[in-house]
């Protein structure tokens, strides 16, 4: 049992002897069936060709009449495949405290930060849950105490982050990993590991048509170098190494008509390969067809730039973001999306497919496809050149 | 108030599911019964008519919608729950929950909220909206999944959402600066003696010619809207039901029935537990409230 969990726990004990007596609590969440079917046999020895997964997430919600509320959300899933994608995590456990001027909160906590659509360069509080999905935007909860003081003059949010989330990586028989696979121990710049306490600060305001963000970071990097090492039987491992940073991040967002415009940038120093400068900057525009009773139609087009050379360090180093957003706004809310992220030197990318729709009040079908386009020229994503996949998912609502 | 109520941006590239249902219901929570439109009212043309004996058709239709906007000024602020209905052809219901809470801006447009309760997988997300008098609104998407605060811009729509037979556009341009007015006569509807007052939409990207709108002349509220599509033919009729009074002013309909003459479908809409003068304040339609918001 982590820290994380026992902290969890322990905050849930709290509420049930506090909530005693009180009002009923909330209780909604949604349970899903997963299958992954690979259109290709498997590179690496142990690898499972195909999957099954099922997953729950619920939240439990109480407010007093102080208007402090806690949020509990729990989440499990089981993979038949990949050990290491079975896995349990609190996403929430945290109690909030909102006020006329200021807001504290305390306990496992996830924060959203940025403004762009292809990656997310300066949302950096929680580590991502990376066998969750390839997008990254599965995060892992994290332990966190913050303040957020609301002035005439913008937002400025402060954060003590105590306790360090390892991220997540498939395992041996898992697929869309690499080879070796990562499931060793992870490497600390840090003495203090994974107890290392981190601080974040950050300061946004709107004006106009205008949204701004700017915010500081200090502490164990959220993405891990990888390091070659060999296990005691002299077979090669990756090890994640995670160095302490201090990262910089603006971004920026301005709306004029039907057009939203997009910037955000990074500046990071700390990590072994020398200090660098990343930025995703790009525009989406919407429009809707009267003849398509009312479609509307999303056009997403973004550049991603980071400044580090080794092609090891990212995928994103040149590269443009190209997306298609389809949503037909019927009765079952049906929706398609496509994406081509690919770079411009080698031509290497990934096309993404994603289409859904509801199925009844409480049940959502989904269709996901991932497609890997002259992998083999791009370092890190020639590890995947042969899992392109679709994955089909049932959700139930509850 | 100017009322635009445009939503467009979308939500973020992965996360779209939500969005495309929000815009479906984004509409319904402008309703001009929910957001009165006030005092913006273009009042020119009061002078001239001094010297004038006869008011124009289209002065008097426009005098009929100051009115009926005049007469909902100053409520300060509301919230109500909303059930909508929609009805295919074959009779099929699907059943849509939304709450929507307004605060009234005195120099400028109503902030609006709208949190989506049903069907489940849109479950907490959540709507904001600074209306302007002038200029584009300023418009944000909750989604509560990635814990994102999602910045769309605002634009028109005249299509249905989500299979419902509102357009957006159904809500938003209920404001007076939205058309241009040309009033056509006096009528008994229902035993009650109305006003019809014809109306054309000012944006070029509107789904209609005309709408023909029925005020009664007691109290200036809107009872049966016909909306002419771009062929000049009859599309829809919007029929508003069983006003009540809140707080000793404000009328408020308890239900909306929408009914599509061309494809023979329809939309009920269903107000439940209005509640005025809630103390709402700016920080309860801030970004950082829709985190919380419940």
């Amino acid at each position: 049992m982590n820290a994380g969990t026992k902290m969890a726990l322990l905050c849930v004990l709290v509420v049930v002897f506090a909530v005693k007596g009180s009002a009923a609590l909330e209780l909604t969440g949604h349970a899903e069936v997963e299958g992954k079917y690979f259109l290709n046999e498997p590179m690496y020895d142990e690898q499972v060709k195909d999957s099954g997964s099922l997953s729950v997430r619920t939240e439990l919600y109480h407010e007093w009449k102080n208007s402090l509320s806690f949020t509990l959300v729990p989440f499990y899933r089981y993979d038949n495949a990949d050990e290491e994608r079975t896995h349990f995590d609190i996403r929430e456990a945290i109690f909030l405290w909102p006020r006329e001027s200021y807001e504290l909160s305390a306990g496992i906590g996830k924060v959203f930060w940025g403004v762009t659509e292809a990656i997310h360069l300066v949302d950096i509080i929680n580590q991502t849950d990376w066998v969750e999905s390839l997008d990254g935007e599965e995060k892992l909860g994290q332990p966190m105490v913050n303040l957020t003081l609301l002035t005439g003059y913008g937002t400025w949010d402060f954060f003590v982050l105590p306790y360090f989330r390892e991220r997540t990586f498939q395992g041996s028989k898992g697929r869309l990993r690499f080879d070796p696979p990562i499931d060793t121990g992870a490497v600390y710049e840090s003495g203090e590991k994974e107890r290392r306490v981190d601080y974040a600060v950050r300061y946004s305001n709107t004006a106009g048509n205008w949204d701004i963000g700017v915010s500081h970071f200090n502490g164990t990097t959220r993405e891990p170098a990888y390091l070659l090492q060999f296990d005691k039987d002299s077979n090669p491992v990756i090890v994640p190494y995670y160095e302490i940073i201090n990262q910089t991040g603006i971004d920026l967002q301005c709306v004029t008509g039907a057009w939203l415009w997009k910037f955000e940038g990074i500046y990071r120093s700390g990590q072994d390969d020398g200090d660098f400068f990343a930025m995703d900057a790009g525009l989406e525009y919407t429009f809707s067809i009267a003849y398509l009773r009312g479609a509307d139609i999303g056009l997403i087009a973004e550049y991603l730039y980071d400044s580090r050379k080794s092609e090891l360090n990212t995928f994103y180093n040149d590269d443009y973001m190209i997306g298609l957003r389809i949503a037909l706004n019927d009765v079952a809310g049906s929706e398609a999306l496509f994406g081509l992220v690919q770079d411009f030197d080698n031509g290497s990318g990934i096309f993404l497919m994603e289409a859904s729709r509801r199925l009844g009040d409480n049940w959502k079908g989904e269709l996901e496809s991932y497609i890997f386009v002259n992998a083999e020229k791009d370092a890190l994503l020639n590890f995947l050149r042969k899992d392109d996949f679709f994955r089909l998912a049932i959700t139930y609502y509850f | 108030m100017k009322n635009i109520f445009k939503l467009s941006g979308k939500c973020c590239f992965r996360s779209g599911n939500i969005s495309l249902f929000i815009v479906g219901f984004v509409l319904i929570l402008m309703p001009g019964n929910l957001l009165p439109l006030s005092t913006c009212a273009d009042t020119h043309g009061e002078g001239e008519n001094k010297n004038k004996p006869l008011i124009s058709a289209e002065q008097k239709g426009l005098d009929i919608a100051i009115e009926a906007d005049q007469r909902d000024a100053g409520f300060g602020d509301s919230m109500v729950e909303l059930t909508m209905i929609l009805k295919n052809r074959h009779g099929e219901e699907s059943i849509r929950k939304i709450r929507n809470r307004v605060l009234e801006k005195q120099d400028d447009g109503d902030r609006l909220l709208i949190i989506f309760d049903r069907p489940r997988d849109v479950k907490g997300t959540v709507f904001l909206s600074f209306t302007h008098i002038a200029g584009p609104d300023d418009q944000w998407l909750y989604l509560p999944a990635l814990k994102r605060v999602k910045r769309i811009s605002s634009n028109s729509k005249s299509g249905p959402f989500m299979g419902s037979e509102f357009a957006y556009e159904d809500f938003v341009s209920q404001e007076v600066k939205k058309y241009s007015y040309l009033y056509l006569r006096d009528e008994v509807l229902d035993g009650r003696d109305t006003f019809v007052v014809e109306r054309y939409p000012g944006d070029p990207k509107s789904g209609y010619t005309r709408q023909m709108v029925w005020y009664d002349k007691q109290g200036y509220l809107i009872q049966k809207i016909d909306y002419y599509d771009r062929k000049d033919e009859l599309l829809k009729t919007l029929t508003y039901k069983n006003y009540k009074q809140y707080i000793g002013k404000y009328w408020r309909a308890d239900e909306m029935y929408m009914v599509n003459h061309q494809t023979g479908k329809s939309t009920r809409l269903v107000f439940k537990n209005y509640k005025f003068r809630n103390s709402f304040t700016d920080r309860d339609f801030d970004r950082n409230s829709l985190k919380r918001v419940r």
